[in-house]
């Protein structure tokens, strides 16, 4: 089983609920696809680092001497990553997507195809929570290969996935093939907002979902009534305590000190299990 | 003109509040643009008149045509996005390459352009604001950035204003390079947690890999002193001015609820907004 959890609004709470969540019920593999700013693997200082390795993608490679600067492939480039010069050809990589299609036009076979890495992806254990993660290249613009891979490198039976926020490609990709999507939001204009607009998304995507209410007692109740009316279950409220955002400040799971907490997390997995059936 | 970007690494450090606090100080000498093309919410504090509307064209996308397609199964081979299934495109997964156009050998497939979002021009009680929306599920999210932000330097030079206001979006990815290439001043938002540190180091080094200036604001600074200076020291050591520190304060939430900017309302963090929109100024 999947589960992703996601939010259109960023800073609600997705990495408190994923860690906290995988921590209660153990056994699980939490894959942080928030590749920009990762932040799932700080929640866990006690973890043993298993492995770290490159995620690379494809790029032509350009052979000058077959090349007559016939201009075919940047003309077939969709992304304008190619430009032929009478010299020479320029390859702008981080615009460069991987599709291959330069290479399937050019009429003298002077494109191969190389690697170029993007990211890493990290490997590592707390106890029986098996850390995936992985970490963007500064510069690079494209999320989505990374996600990919990173999601590619979870066999478990469970699977927790921390997504980016917003709604766009890199969330797609992270909550696609999802069994289940958790949407965290807090209770505020804002953070009603853009839950309509993540219900949107993963109801396109045909992905049942639930909410979670993080920092419950501020704001209004705009949120709540949403969800009664689109008969969405509301799955759990986490309130606004001090302790709280000073023990996630510090970078200690609130449910480790807090240990009522655990049972409620594991509650959650049950009712997430229910929704599915 | 100036270009100042409001951005962050990690996501609810306070970007949308601030921008919207700013662009009340500002007053009618800023267009105010919204690059957080997938998470909008600026809307909800300015509450925009729209004044013109202009479709988004994102990808164009594949699309087989079941009359010509012979089922052969060359263009779901030639994918590298795994888009293609049972003859079908998913126009989820489809990037626009094209590959699957040229390898079909019985010209079943064609590129199509759609609208995917709009963007607005708007009247709000501060002066004109540049907004969009992308339909959801939609990609290109950096290309709609770009126009929202080509439209607002267009409408600022037309009505002479000083400088374009620019509310971004979390991460280090490609709508946020969309949001800060070519600005002359980033102000990136953080807050005094493990998270907010880490990704708060991530994002001066895409704002230095851009060439763009940053200053940095802690918001909530006062939830984790010991954190904030932390940031202080890291900030020392990349030699970024930390510009302004805000106080946690229940107004905030309130403000956001009645639709009134931080320096619409009483508190301390308002005039806490004050002193860096001050130093802002001073840097530009």
């Amino acid at each position: 089983m999947i589960i992703s959890v996601a939010s259109g609004k960023g800073g609600t709470g997705k990495t408190l609920v994923t860690t906290n969540l995988a921590a209660s019920i153990g056994d699980v593999d939490l894959v942080d696809c928030d590749v920009e700013e990762p932040n799932s693997y700080l929640f866990f200082p006690d973890r043993e680092e298993e492995a770290s390795f490159d995620c690379t993608v494809i790029i032509p490679q350009i052979n000058e001497d077959k090349c007559t600067r016939c201009g075919k492939c940047s003309e077939f480039c969709a992304y304008n990553a190619l430009a032929v010069f009478p010299q020479s050809v320029l390859l702008f990589k981080e615009l460069c997507h991987g599709c291959g299609g330069c290479a399937l036009v050019c009429p003298e076979g002077a494109i191969s195809e190389g690697t170029r890495p993007i990211g890493k992806i990290f490997r590592a254990r707390s106890g029986d929570v098996r850390l995936l993660w992985g970490e963007l290249n500064v510069g690079e613009p494209m999320a989505t290969p990374l996600i990919r891979s990173v999601k590619a490198e979870a066999k478990g039976d469970l699977v927790l996935i921390d997504s980016p926020p917003g709604t766009a490609c890199p969330v797609i990709e992270t909550v696609r093939g999802s069994d289940f999507c958790l949407l965290v939001t807090e209770p505020t204009p804002f953070g009603l907002y853009d839950l309509s607009i993540a219900v949107q998304v993963v109801r396109e995507m045909d992905i049942p979902c639930g909410v979670v209410v993080n920092r419950s007692g501020v704001g209004d109740q705009g949120v709540q009534k949403y969800c009664k009316k689109e008969n969405i279950p509301l799955l759990l409220e986490i309130p606004m305590k001090r302790e709280i955002a000073e023990l996630y400040s510090r970078g200690v799971l609130f449910s480790g000190k807090m240990t009522e907490w655990q049972e409620r997390f594991a509650d959650l997995l049950a009712r997430i299990e229910e929704e599915i059936r | 003109m100036k270009q100042l970007v409001v951005i962050s690494g990690k996501g609810g450090t306070g970007k949308t509040t601030m921008t919207a606090s700013l662009a009340t100080l500002a007053g009618r000498a800023a267009v105010v643009a919204d690059c957080d093309v997938d998470a909008p919410d600026l809307h909800l504090l300015l509450n925009p008149k729209i004044r013109e509307t202009h479709d988004f064209f994102g990808l164009k996308i594949a699309a087989i045509d079941p009359e010509r397609c012979t089922e052969c199964g060359e263009c779901e081979r030639a994918c590298r996005f795994g888009a293609i299934h049972n003859f079908k495109v998913d126009s989820r997964g489809c990037e626009g390459c094209r590959v699957c156009t040229i390898v079909c050998p019985s010209e079943a497939v064609s590129m199509v352009e759609r609208v995917s979002g709009h963007a607005f021009v708007s009247e709000t009680r501060f002066g004109t604001m540049v907004h969009a929306e992308l339909f959801p599920g939609e990609e290109a999210s950096g290309k709609l950035v770009t126009m929202v932000r080509e439209l607002a330097v267009k409408v600022a030079e037309r009505e002479k204003k000083e400088m374009v206001l620019i509310d971004g979006s979390p991460g280090i990815g490609c709508p946020v390079i969309a949001s800060i290439t070519g600005t002359d001043v980033a102000l990136v938002m953080t807050e005094p947690s493990i998270s907010g540190a880490h990704d708060l180091a991530r994002i001066l080094e895409v704002a230095e890999y851009f060439g763009v200036e940053a200053l940095v604001c802690v918001n909530k600074y006062d939830l984790n002193p010991e954190m904030t200076g932390e940031i202080d020291r890291l900030c020392r050591e990349l030699n970024v001015d930390v510009i302004g520190k805000l106080p946690f304060d229940p107004a905030v939430v309130e403000a956001m609820i009645s639709e009134k900017t931080l320096v619409e309302v009483e508190g301390p963090v308002g005039e806490a907004v004050r002193s860096v929109w001050d130093r802002i100024r001073t840097k530009l």
